[in-house]
């Protein structure tokens, strides 16, 4: 046995701790795998011993470990052990352990854990419950946030600042995970907003702070509240969180916005911390915002502030406050961009920075920056990043920037379309661009809206069309963007193709199209476009009755064409099979000399215009269409991959006979689109609609054609590389006409670039500043080009022409609902996790009956049952119990100390009130830092201090509001003689001292009667002090044997005074001895001196603290057998009822249970233990009353004071009787 | 609120990882990771702050340690940056001249003084000389 002991501790002695492990990772580099292995399996070893400090330290390795990497869930029931030692140290490893690998997977571990953390809330040792709430905090499940909830909310009022602050914070996770609990928590919660303690106060701040930027609405009601703390505090970390509340407010309340208007200017201008000017400028523009609408007036001087103060920090040199400052100026710009444009240069400068994401948030405000005048240039300094970018995702953001300005608006800043095309043609040219689809939307777009343009656009698109295969020649990537503005650039010829000159051309190189190489979807394009061409030529052809070149038109159509009908694309390959057999039909028709151009034509004739980006959505559902029930009845798996690529959606361009709807479709194409509508298409064969609609959306996503709303195209990925063009070069010389001297890469003649464009400009017109940017611009792969080979330079040279701008929003269908409803998807509040949802409840509802905060629920006692004897199935028996003589063993040394900390702490609340002001100053000073000006007032210290001063008168009141004091008790008679009578009270008021010590003081309130004639003059008091009460001399008595009165009794009047005492034990019952001398003042002038003794009384009921338990808790803390316990029987014949409402009306107990015969009862010790108490019927004439408790002085007391009290109301009740 | 507090160093070794939202361990890894990758590219001219996913990473630089706090879009950079630097403060006192080794052998401390000035993702304790006062009793508990 004793060898055993020897070598377990020199096992021990070998054992690896913590640093040794760590050493030995740092030493094992190379093979760290198989170090770690063996480490673990030592600590497997070490985890089946005995002791718990082996167990303690083979888990803190395992934090170690897991801090690295390795998975140490396995280990999920050691670290329970270890949170469950009594030793502190071992404790807060298991719960460090705990947090780190605790997830919701093992939930049933964390279930088993309830209890344990339970008796750790529960403690009497301040950082056992500080270490669990942190834990929780981590850790907390649905399950253990509602099982828990009721202790961390009875910790709210704990008399400690650092366990009500952790608490409050913790409460946030736990409304989090158990959203019921916030409604009965919330007045708690919202009473610790006037916490005495400023970090309490903080704390709450924070929360509600937090909860207040998901449901902004529940928590308007306390706006006042705010007010009062903003204006009051001077903790800057607590300032910002409040503004930053204020902040989700104001959206909700421009009344409120404001309010706060004066008070944010006046912290703009004082403050010298940048983090709350930041947070003050923000908030003042989200005012702006909101009031806007509301009020309108004048608020430039806000603005003028707020952008003056960004521009100092745009200027900074700290790249910090430039990102931030652009931030905040992005925000400004949605509502004031004029106020922005002051700072137009600062901004434009940002864009040379080396930061990519300043950078980008200057792109952000460049829109707000752009004007008529200045666009190009603006426009053209941002191409010139863009051939500098490095990395695609900046590439991108510039060339989608690009297209943001020019369209803003439907293309109100553009002057000259021209240039605008010119734009994006060079756009397409950018490698690895993401943007061939919006590069495609916008070249329709303009088009379609500007008709001026069509015949400068047509020419540039039928160059692009020619030159396909050179611009196909690139990557997988560059083939997809530019194969989107290819279909744009086809449709535009195809629609109008009047300006098209060489129609032959376009044609033929169309025919010609290497199909490998490009989508599908281009290619049904394509076959569309040849259609229209092809109506052209034959119109033309006919006309002129020359038959030769209609069958040869009609022969180069019909042998070019049957490719495109083995395309893999279902659309492309159906498109051509209709129009082969068309054209065959055609090509009879004309054997017989038939002209059939004029009939051809029709299918394309009308015109086109914009469509409303909601028209979709607002084709009214014809009466009677049911979109939801199936046209007939779905096969199962028929052809399910047939049908899925079948398009279902309707085209505007493709040719069909008669608009008829398809009843099958949810949506339509608009009624003007429909003159070129789709065929009518058979319904669909979906095994389900869901499916279909989800389908429909892919179909819709994927087709550029389709009236998109706002949803933007899913775009490709595609990376960057170079392009190679030097294939195509062959074929493509013998078919352009105009010569080109020396080719690059994707440079095509005629084709008119952004550079050429602005180059042929100035040598037309001398135009000043697109002349010094292209002299600055000019590219090496430019150079070469100087030759003009433009075509269209009829009409291309006159920027000074008023395109006529088709600007409206677009074509509605007839019959559309007016606009209220497109608001539905603002009111459904769109990126609202589900966990802040469940937070969205009104808070200043009174609560429901059934709202209570989940309390386990309560066992049933039998009848007849001795008093605590408790039922056997106990909750969790694994649970360890409490070692009571280790707690008892603390208590009695913290009492030990207790009244040598006295004096220390007797002056301290004062001084340190005023002190603070400075101090902070200081730390201000003292830390060095570009921000750190946070913990400065940004408030004259004088204000700070008039508002400590405040704080300290105000402090009585404060905490006596606070729940921390006693029931205000009854007036007692203390004792009385011939010339008067004395009644007094005691108030316990428990506060915790500066350092988390408890201290205990009392109220005593005495009221002196002149019972006689005459009148009592000199009066004074002399209090004997003991060493358990003494005066409280802070509250400025200094001689405690000689007390001054300040009053003199006139005959038959009442005086009061009040002593400020302390306590030094509040385990027992106090009595403490007051004299009264004074002087009787007969009417004849002789004054004779008498004096009368009374005893201050003060139950240790009194000390008691309010609080609250479930049931099952309280159980738990009875089942603890190491409770000392103390009964007394009292004679009452008063009813149960009664005795309980004496009880818990003249002290702090509350009621846990209430049976027929038995009531228990529950407090807390000013030390915050707890105490419970059992008062049962025995007989028709007694009561019994049982106190349990860890400390048995305080459990004898309690029991004499309640059987003293229930005593004296018996006798007061017969009195009364009688 | 914090999502969640990282320090690193430059070649990514993990000296501390606190978490206030649920990850699971393979995703905490990935994040460790990313979190390097993003931030350790970055110089004294680039600001200290990064959007990742749909937070933003609130970093700063001591030496060769990155200490970085994970928070939502809308949070106040500067408060977080300035908690960083209050926490750094923290441990150079409590550790005297503080250098990644003390972070590395007392690694358990680290996680205290964490949740000394963190709870719940939120900044809990601001004062420096009450974090240590706390930070000097727990240490002579043990």
């Amino acid at each position: 046995m004793a060898l055993r002991k020897v070598r377990n501790n020199l096992d021990r002695l070998f054992d690896k701790n913590l640093t040794d492990l760590i050493r030995g990772i740092r030493n094992n580099k190379e093979n760290e795998a198989k170090y770690i292995a063996a480490c673990m399996e030592e600590i497997k070893a070490e985890l089946r011993q005995e002791s718990s400090f082996v167990k303690a330290n083979a888990v803190e390795k395992l934090a170690y470990l897991q801090m690295l990497g390795y998975d140490i869930s396995w280990a999920a029931f050691n670290i329970i052990e270890v949170m469950a030692s009594t030793r502190f140290n071992e404790k807060r490893i298991g719960y460090m352990a705990a947090t780190q690998c605790f997830t919701t997977d093992n939930d049933a571990l964390i279930m088993m854990t309830t209890n344990m953390i339970r008796k750790d809330l529960q403690s009497t040792n301040l950082y056992d419950v500080g270490t669990a709430l942190s834990g929780l905090a981590c850790f907390a499940t649905p399950d253990l946030a509602r099982d828990l909830v009721n202790d961390v909310v009875n910790l709210l009022s704990s008399s400690r600042v650092y366990v009500r602050k952790k608490a409050v914070l913790v409460l946030y996770k736990i409304f989090l995970k158990y959203p019921e609990s916030l409604r009965p928590t919330f007045p708690r919660l919202k009473d610790k907003l006037e916490d005495p303690d400023p970090g309490v106060q903080s704390a709450a701040v924070n929360v509600i702070c937090e909860l207040a930027r998901k449901n902004p609405r529940n928590y308007l009601f306390l706006e006042k509240m705010f007010f009062k703390l903003m204006n009051t505090s001077s903790n800057n970390w607590m300032l910002i969180k409040i503004i930053k509340l204020f902040g989700s407010l104001v959206p909700l309340e421009a009344k409120l916005g404001k309010k706060l208007l004066e008070p944010l200017t006046n912290l703009i201008n004082s403050t010298s911390a940048m983090s709350l000017l930041y947070e003050c400028i923000n908030t003042v523009i989200a005012v702006l915002i909101s009031i806007s609408s509301e009020f309108p007036g004048d608020f430039t001087a806000s603005i003028q502030l707020c952008v003056q103060k960004l521009g100092v920090l745009i200027e900074d040199s700290d790249q910090n406050l430039k990102y931030l400052g652009l931030l905040a100026m992005g925000r400004i710009l949605q509502t004031h961009p004029k106020a922005v444009q002051a700072h137009k240069d600062i901004v434009l400068r940002c864009l040379d920075d080396k930061d990519e994401s300043i950078r980008l948030r200057a792109l952000d405000l460049l829109y707000g920056m752009v004007s008529r005048k200045n666009i190009m240039e603006i426009v053209k300094k941002l191409m010139e990043h863009v051939d500098l970018a490095e990395g695609s995702f900046y590439r991108d953001e510039l060339l989608a920037k690009i297209i943001e300005i020019c369209s803003h608006n439907n293309y109100q800043y553009i002057n000259n379309f021209e240039w605008y095309i010119s734009v994006l043609v060079e756009m397409t040219k950018v490698e690895g661009s993401k943007h061939g689809v919006k590069i495609a939307e916008q070249i329709q777009d303009v088009t379609v809206r500007v008709q001026s343009i069509r015949h400068f656009s047509v020419s540039q698109m039928a160059l692009l069309v020619e030159n396909a295969h050179l611009l196909l020649s690139g990557n997988a990537a560059q083939r997809n963007n530019v194969s989107e503005v290819l279909l744009a650039a086809a449709w535009i010829c195809g629609e109008y193709s009047e300006h098209v000159r060489d129609v032959v051309g376009v044609l033929e190189s169309m025919l010609r199209i290497k199909m490998s190489l490009v989508p599908g979807a281009l290619l049904s394009i394509y076959i569309q476009t040849i259609t229209k061409l092809y109506s052209v030529l034959l119109t033309k052809h006919e006309k002129e009755n020359d038959w030769d070149a209609v069958e040869s038109l009609d022969n180069l159509i019909l042998s070019k064409l049957p490719e495109f009908e083995y395309t893999d694309h279902l659309e492309a390959q159906e498109r051509a099979c209709n129009l082969i057999q068309i054209l065959k039909f055609i090509e009879k028709q004309h054997a017989s000399r038939t002209k059939m151009g004029d009939a051809f034509a029709m299918l394309f004739e009308g015109e086109l215009n914009p469509v409303a980006a909601k028209a979709q959505k607002r084709v009214p559902v014809p009466e009677g269409l049911d979109l939801d029930a199936y046209i007939y009845e779905p096969e199962p798996d028929s052809e399910l991959s047939e049908s899925e690529s079948e398009p279902d959606v309707s085209f505007p361009t493709m040719t069909a006979q008669s608009p008829i709807y398809d009843a099958s479709e949810p949506s339509y194409p608009s009624p003007k689109q429909s003159k070129k509508s789709k065929k009518a298409e058979q319904a669909s064969q979906y095994v389900s609609t869901e499916e279909s609609r989800r389908q429909r959306q892919l179909d819709i996503d994927s087709n550029p054609y389709y009236v998109k709303s706002d949803k933007k195209a899913p775009t490709a990925t595609k990376k960057t590389s170079n392009v190679n063009s030097r294939g195509g070069m062959n074929r493509s010389e013998s078919l352009l006409t105009a010569a080109a001297e020396l080719q690059s890469p994707l440079e095509i003649p005629g084709v008119i670039g952004l550079d050429r464009y602005l180059k042929q400009q100035s040598s037309t017109m001398s135009w000043k500043t697109a002349k010094s940017e292209r002299e600055k611009s000019k590219k090496g792969k430019r150079k070469g080009k100087k030759k003009r080979t433009q075509s269209s330079s009829d009409e291309g040279g006159d920027p000074v022409v008023v395109h006529h701008v088709n600007r409206d929003d677009g074509e509605m269908p007839e019959g559309a609902i007016s606009t209220d409803e497109e608001n539905e998807g603002k009111n459904g509040r769109p990126g609202l996790s589900d966990e802040f949802k469940a937070l969205d409840m009104d808070l200043d509802m009174p609560l429901r009956a059934d709202e209570t905060l989940f309390v386990p629920q309560p066992y049933h006692r039998p009848e007849e049952v001795d008093l605590y004897t408790l039922p056997t199935s106990r909750p969790a028996q694994a649970v360890p119990t409490v070692q009571n003589g280790e707690k008892k063993v603390k208590k009695l040394k913290k009492k030990a100390k207790q009244p040598a900390e006295k004096p220390k702490k007797k002056t301290k609340p004062a001084v340190e009130k005023t002190e603070k002001p400075r101090k902070r100053i200081k730390s201000e000073k003292s830390v060095e830092l570009n921000y750190t000006s946070i913990s400065s007032t940004g408030k004259p210290s004088k204000e700070a201090a008039a508002n400590a001063a405040e704080l300290i008168v105000a402090e009585p009141a404060t905490t006596s509001a606070n729940g921390a004091v006693s029931h205000v008790s009854r007036l007692q008679s203390l004792g009385q003689n011939g010339d008067l009578s004395v009644f007094g009270k005691v108030d316990a008021v428990i506060t915790s001292g500066p350092d988390e010590t408890t201290e205990v003081k009392g109220v005593a309130l005495i009221k002196f009667k002149n019972r006689g004639n005459d009148v009592l003059r000199r009066l004074e008091l002399s209090v004997y002090e003991t060493d358990r009460i003494t005066l409280d001399t802070s509250a400025g008595v200094i001689d405690s044997t000689s007390i001054k009165l300040p009053f003199e009794l006139t005959p038959k009047s009442i005086n009061e005074h009040t002593l400020h005492l302390k306590f030094a034990a509040v385990d027992q019952s106090q009595k403490l001895k007051v004299t009264l001398m004074y002087c009787v003042e007969k009417a004849d002038g002789i004054a004779t001196e008498d004096q009368i003794n009374f005893n201050l009384t003060i139950p240790a009921i009194r000390f008691l603290v309010y609080a609250t338990i479930g049931a099952t808790s309280y159980a738990f803390i009875l089942a603890n057998d190491d409770l000392a316990c103390a009964s007394e029987k009292a004679a009452s014949t008063q009813p149960l009822k009664a005795v309980i409402d004496e009880i818990t009306g003249a002290s702090n107990f509350s009621v846990v249970e209430f049976h027929d015969s038995a009531v228990s009862l529950y407090a807390h010790s000013a030390t915050d233990a707890p105490v419970c108490v059992l008062v049962k019927k025995l007989d028709a004439e007694t009561y019994g009353v049982s106190v349990k408790c860890s400390d048995s002085e305080l459990a004898k007391s309690v029991s004499n004071d309640l059987k003293d009290l229930v005593e004296a109301h018996e006798e007061a009740q017969n009195g009364q009787l009688s | 609120m914090i999502r969640f507090i990282l320090i690193q160093n430059r070649a990514g070794k993990t000296r501390l990882a606190k978490w206030y939202m649920h990850f699971d361990d393979d995703e905490k890894q990935k994040l460790i990771e990313e979190v390097h990758a993003v931030v350790t590219v970055r110089d004294a001219r680039h600001t200290n702050f990064v959007e990742f996913r749909n937070f933003k990473i609130v970093y700063r630089r001591y030496a060769g340690l990155y200490f970085c706090i994970c928070v939502d879009i809308m949070d106040n950079n500067l408060y977080y940056l300035e908690a960083i630097h209050n926490f750094v403060e923290v441990l150079n006192e409590y550790f005297h001249n503080v250098c990644e080794l003390d972070l590395v052998f007392n690694f358990y401390k680290v996680y205290t003084v964490v949740d000394e000035m963190f709870l719940a993702g939120e900044v809990r304790e601001t004062s420096q000389t009450k974090v240590l006062k706390q930070l000097m009793t727990l240490t002579s508990l043990e």
